[in-house]
């Protein structure tokens, strides 16, 4: 009980601790693969830190609202950051909340952050949200189909027991998981606005999608929005990494030496994604808005196909 | 003690008191207040006599025979736990409007054209639930349709009013046919018109699916089922808003408590490919509706069009119950019939709730056109935070009440693999696909919906300048939105408080879920899933506060207002702000192409010309123009020959009779 508390509370700090180290290794590896020198690994930290001491500027015309969606985005992003298992299964609140409720979760940030790109007024706020609802509008089917699929073949949508099933011999080689992982490293690419789906630093307004959205946003409420956009893909490598590659995750009820080698493994799978989705990153161009729909669409059909084969044959 | 069917009478002929009373008082300052009142006060007499009845253990059934109606039949009512279900959703929908009445009546330009329909209105709506034989329920069901389009031509002279009025006595006439036909059918030769005749009469499979097909019609029309649901984006915004809300909200459950009642209750021998046609409806229903909404930017008829998804969520749920129930897996026909009825109370709470919040708007501004509001938080403080719950709770977002239906629709569907027919193999997952992209579509809408009315800029002068609207109306949107935060948090009581109905129709009831520890529910083993809106709600708050604590300690808390980033362009207005129809721009080229052939042309001036630019956007509706159009025309044309017909002399006429007897006479002759 003690034991599954503190894993419970390590987890939701080792998640805070490690978002802005995972963005920090993705843009360094991105500027080497440029051939340029890059930014320190630790550089999100401080820009952190340098957001938090800056004053707040925001919009005459802001709302409550706008005040109040940094704190609801950042808090929504982090209990569902802290219920994906990264270096342990058996989390003791797993079962408050399944698949289903974790990507409702994340669909509730993204709600208050769209309200909040409309709430000053301008057109980049409206454009950024308008089209980062018709990219969640196929994005969040896709991750739907992707949970219809994972919780056939394990026969539940908790996620622990999903992954539980995943480490287990039962699993094996099947057609559904793998149409599942590529459709879910498409969603994942287009979740976290990276290319080629969206620009994560760009600096031309009229190509952000994400960043458009959060333009007018300054200070410690952009540090917050910036926090819970590392932490969110943080989650989605931690999702990936516990469902198709679960190894060295620590069972409940392991000791010491299970749960430090869980860590490591786990900072190991979190590099290695870093360093995979920068070089993805770097190999290829973003795409025009109206391709993102094709893109996804794929994603969903993908999915679709997965879950159809289950319900063709549970052994597919 | 008088007993529960009684007693609800009672309380009906109130209603029935209350509308001639409005009639006599007409012209009376202070009759909308006190007819509002007494609609209150009756509503929540009902409300308390039908949970009196709820708390019987184990669960009774009441009934009562009035003499009235079909000589040697009489009419029958009844009240068992199905018909309680929808009584609270009924009553409580009344209730809440009454309230909300009772404030926005105030603003009524003709209050004698509403008041009188309005308590009769309602008691049309509890008698739906209440009969228990085929002629009081066809009667009631009409008098609810009748005195429904009453309200709906209230204001008849506002452009397009009368249409919609008649395009929806037309549907409702229709709709009421195909249940005269299949209450026919059900009864038989005999003429067995008591629902407990019929219950205990055989039907054979065919004609249990003719019943089934005319139920989809007449009952799928009423509750907005497409491609029966043109008259409903039409007819729901033109009544008052309060109107609205209980025709959104409360008369589309009616239809769906009618469907039910037929189907599970009494035709109750449902094959499996029944069920195929329902869910394929249901699914459809819930795509195109809310792809429709999603092009609207009149805000009632946004939330009208929106009704027609949620009604296709609820059918996606009775669908799979029946799909269940025909393979024999009681549990999980008992999971999918859950999931429906508890959306059926979600969707009267957060709909309702969003009429309100769209009247209030009406009020303040005078608007529907959302391209004319805009920044309404600022004015109408209270009423944007009731509207941003219901917006919240309908897109399904936890911890509100729409996502727990939702994701019990999905946990049904997860359990369907086990269905061992092959089509309903292949269409579950597609109807669980169009579902996944109706709820994530919905929240496109609704950020649509609040993001243009109460965030931005005002686009108008009324925007502007608009005034927060009166307590009673606010206190009838915070009930609302406060039963919408209790149904996510505590899900589980509403479950608990459904098994009985499951258990009467199904013989099959999800585990209970009082028992469950930190307020979790279970569908159906705690290893499969599980979900607990408290702990989820506890958690968000406590991480927001955590995070707020530490930043307003650490971190600066200087604050400082600036005009917003235009790109170093001096300000160019509110009309540069994203309209209704921006927003929906990308979902239009996505979705629209192919389901609205929405065309856009835009016409550039050659530079140096001065002229303004032109961008024009066409939809059409295929569904009126591939279905309804052709039926419309043919009606038209066939009445412009037959008008012939009315000015012939009378020699002409009376050979015309002689011929139609000559063939009639033929006919029979010749009739094997």
């Amino acid at each position: 009980m003690i034991i599954d508390l503190l894993v419970q509370g390590g987890q939701m700090a080792l998640v805070l601790a490690l978002a802005p180290l995972l963005t920090g290794v993705v843009r360094k590896v991105k500027a080497r693969l440029l051939r340029r020198r890059g930014a320190p690994v630790l550089q999100p930290y401080r820009d952190l830190f340098r957001l938090l001491r800056k004053e707040a500027v925001i919009a005459e015309n802001a709302s409550w609202l706008f005040r109040v969606t940094p704190y609801l985005v950042f808090a929504t992003t982090w209990v569902a950051a802290a219920l994906v298992p990264t270096f342990a299964t058996g989390l003791m609140f797993s079962w408050t909340a399944d698949l289903i409720a974790l990507i409702a979760l994340l669909a509730s940030a993204r709600f208050f952050l769209a309200l909040a790109g409309m709430d000053i007024g301008t057109a980049f706020g409206g454009i950024g949200s308008s089209r980062e609802m018709m990219i969640a509008s196929l994005a969040e089917p896709a991750m739907l189909l992707i949970v219809f699929t994972l919780a056939l073949v394990a026969g539940s949508t908790q996620l622990s027991t999903i992954a539980g099933y995943m480490m287990s011999p039962a699993v094996g080689l099947r057609v559904s998981l793998g149409l599942a992982l590529i459709a879910l490293i498409m969603v994942a690419i287009a979740e976290n606005a990276r290319i080629p789906v969206d620009n994560p630093s760009t600096h031309l307004e009229l190509t952000m999608v994400h960043e458009a959205m959060v333009l007018e946003y300054s200070g410690r409420h952009l540090a917050m929005i910036e926090f819970a956009a590392s932490l969110k893909l943080l989650l989605y490598v931690s999702l990936i990494a516990c469902l198709f590659a679960p190894w060295g995750l620590t069972v409940s009820g392991g000791g010491l030496a299970a749960y430090a080698l869980g860590a490591v493994t786990y900072l190991a799978k979190l590099l290695v994604a870093g360093g995979m989705l920068a070089l993805f990153e770097t190999s290829i161009a973003k795409m025009r808005v109206f391709r993102v729909s094709d893109f996804l669409g794929a994603a969903l059909m993908l999915g679709l196909l997965a879950t159809l084969l289950l319900f063709v044959s549970r052994s597919l | 003690m008088i007993g529960t069917a009684t007693a609800l009478l009672a309380g009906v002929a109130g209603l029935f008191v209350t509308a001639v009373a409005a009639v006599l008082l007409a012209r009376r300052a202070a009759t909308t207040r006190l007819i509002y009142s007494a609609a209150l006060g009756l509503s929540l007499f009902l409300l308390a006599i039908v949970g009196r009845h709820l708390l019987i253990q184990p669960p009774a059934v009441s009934v009562l025979t009035l003499p009235v109606g079909l000589p040697w039949i009489g009419a029958h009512f009844r009240i068992d736990s199905l018909a309680a279900f929808f009584l609270v959703v009924v009553n409580l929908g009344g209730a809440a409007a009454s309230l909300y009445g009772l404030g926005y009546g105030r603003h009524e330009p003709a209050p004698h054209r509403v008041l009188p329909f309005y308590p009769a209105f309602l008691a049309g709506m509890n008698l739906v639930v209440l009969a228990d034989d085929a002629f009081t329920f066809l009667l009631s069901w009409e008098f609810m349709s009748l005195t429904s389009w009453a309200l709906v031509v209230v204001h008849h002279r506002v452009a397009d009013n009368t249409r919609a009025a008649y395009v929806y006595l037309v549907m409702a006439s229709f709709g009421t046919l195909t249940l005269l036909l299949a209450f026919g059918l059900l009864a038989g030769p005999e003429g067995g018109y008591a629902f407990d005749a019929i219950r205990a009469a055989a039907h054979p499979p065919p004609l249990a699916a003719l019943v089934l097909g005319l139920m989809l019609v007449g009952a799928g029309s009423k509750a907005g089922l497409v491609p029966l649901h043109v008259w409903l984006p039409l007819a729901h915004p033109a009544a008052p808003s309060h109107v609205s809300a209980l025709m959104s909200g409360v008369m589309t459950k009616v239809a769906i408590y009618g469907f039910i009642r037929i189907v599970f209750d009494l035709l109750n021998a449902p094959s499996w490919w029944s069920s195929m046609v329902v869910l394929a409806l249901g699914g459809a229903t819930a795509l195109l509706g809310v792809l429709y909404a999603l092009m609207q930017h009149d805000l009632k008829r946004l939330l009208a069009y929106h009704t027609v998804e949620n009604i296709g969520i609820i059918f996606i749920g009775l669908g799979l119950t029946l799909a269940f129930q025909a393979n024999d897996m009681g549990w999980a026909a008992a999971l999918a019939m859950t999931a429906a009825l508890f959306h059926v109370l979600n969707h009267s709470l957060f709909k309702s709730l969003l009429f309100f919040g769209a009247g209030a708007v009406l009020t303040a501004t005078g608007e529907r056109n959302m391209e004319h509001l805009g920044g309404l938080i600022h004015r109408l403080r209270y009423t944007a935070v009731a509207f941003l719950i219901g917006c919240a709770a309908i897109s399904a977002l936890p911890p509100l009440n729409g996502f727990v239906s939702e994701w019990l629709t999905f946990q049904a569907i997860l359990q369907s693999p086990q269905l061992p027919q092959w089509g309903l193999k292949f269409l579950v997952p597609a109807v669980g696909a169009l579902l996944a992209l109706s709820a994530a579509l919905a929240a496109a809408c609704f950020v649509k919906a609040f993001g243009v009315t109460f965030l931005g800029r005002p686009r108008s002068p009324a925007a502007a300048e608009a005034k927060e609207v009166d307590r009673l109306s606010l206190a009838a949107m915070f009930v609302l939105a406060a039963l919408c935060m209790l149904a996510g948090v505590l899900p589980g009581l509403v479950i608990d408080a459904l098994a009985p109905v499951t258990d009467a129709l199904l013989a099959a009831r999800m585990p209970a879920q009082a028992s469950q520890s930190w307020l979790t529910i279970v569908p159906i083993a705690s290893g499969q899933s599980s979900y607990s809106g408290a702990l989820v709600l506890v958690f968000i708050v406590v991480s927001a506060s955590l995070m707020a604590v530490a930043i307003h300690r650490f971190a600066s808390r200087r604050l400082r207002r600036a005009p917003a980033w235009g790109c170093g362009f001096p300000d160019v207005g509110p009309q540069a702000q994203y309209t209704a129809s921006s927003f929906a721009q990308p979902i239009r080229r996505v979705f629209g192409t192919l389901v609205f052939q929405a065309r856009e042309t835009v016409e550039m001036p050659p530079p140096g010309d001065n002229s303004p630019a032109r961008f024009e956007v066409s939809v059409r509706d295929l569904i009126w123009d591939g279905l309804y159009a052709p039926v419309a025309n043919s009606v038209d044309f066939a009445a412009r020959h037959l008008n012939r017909l009315q000015f012939l002399t009378i020699r002409r006429y009376l050979s015309m009779v002689f011929a139609a007897l000559v063939t009639l006479l033929l006919v029979l002759a010749i009739w094997p």
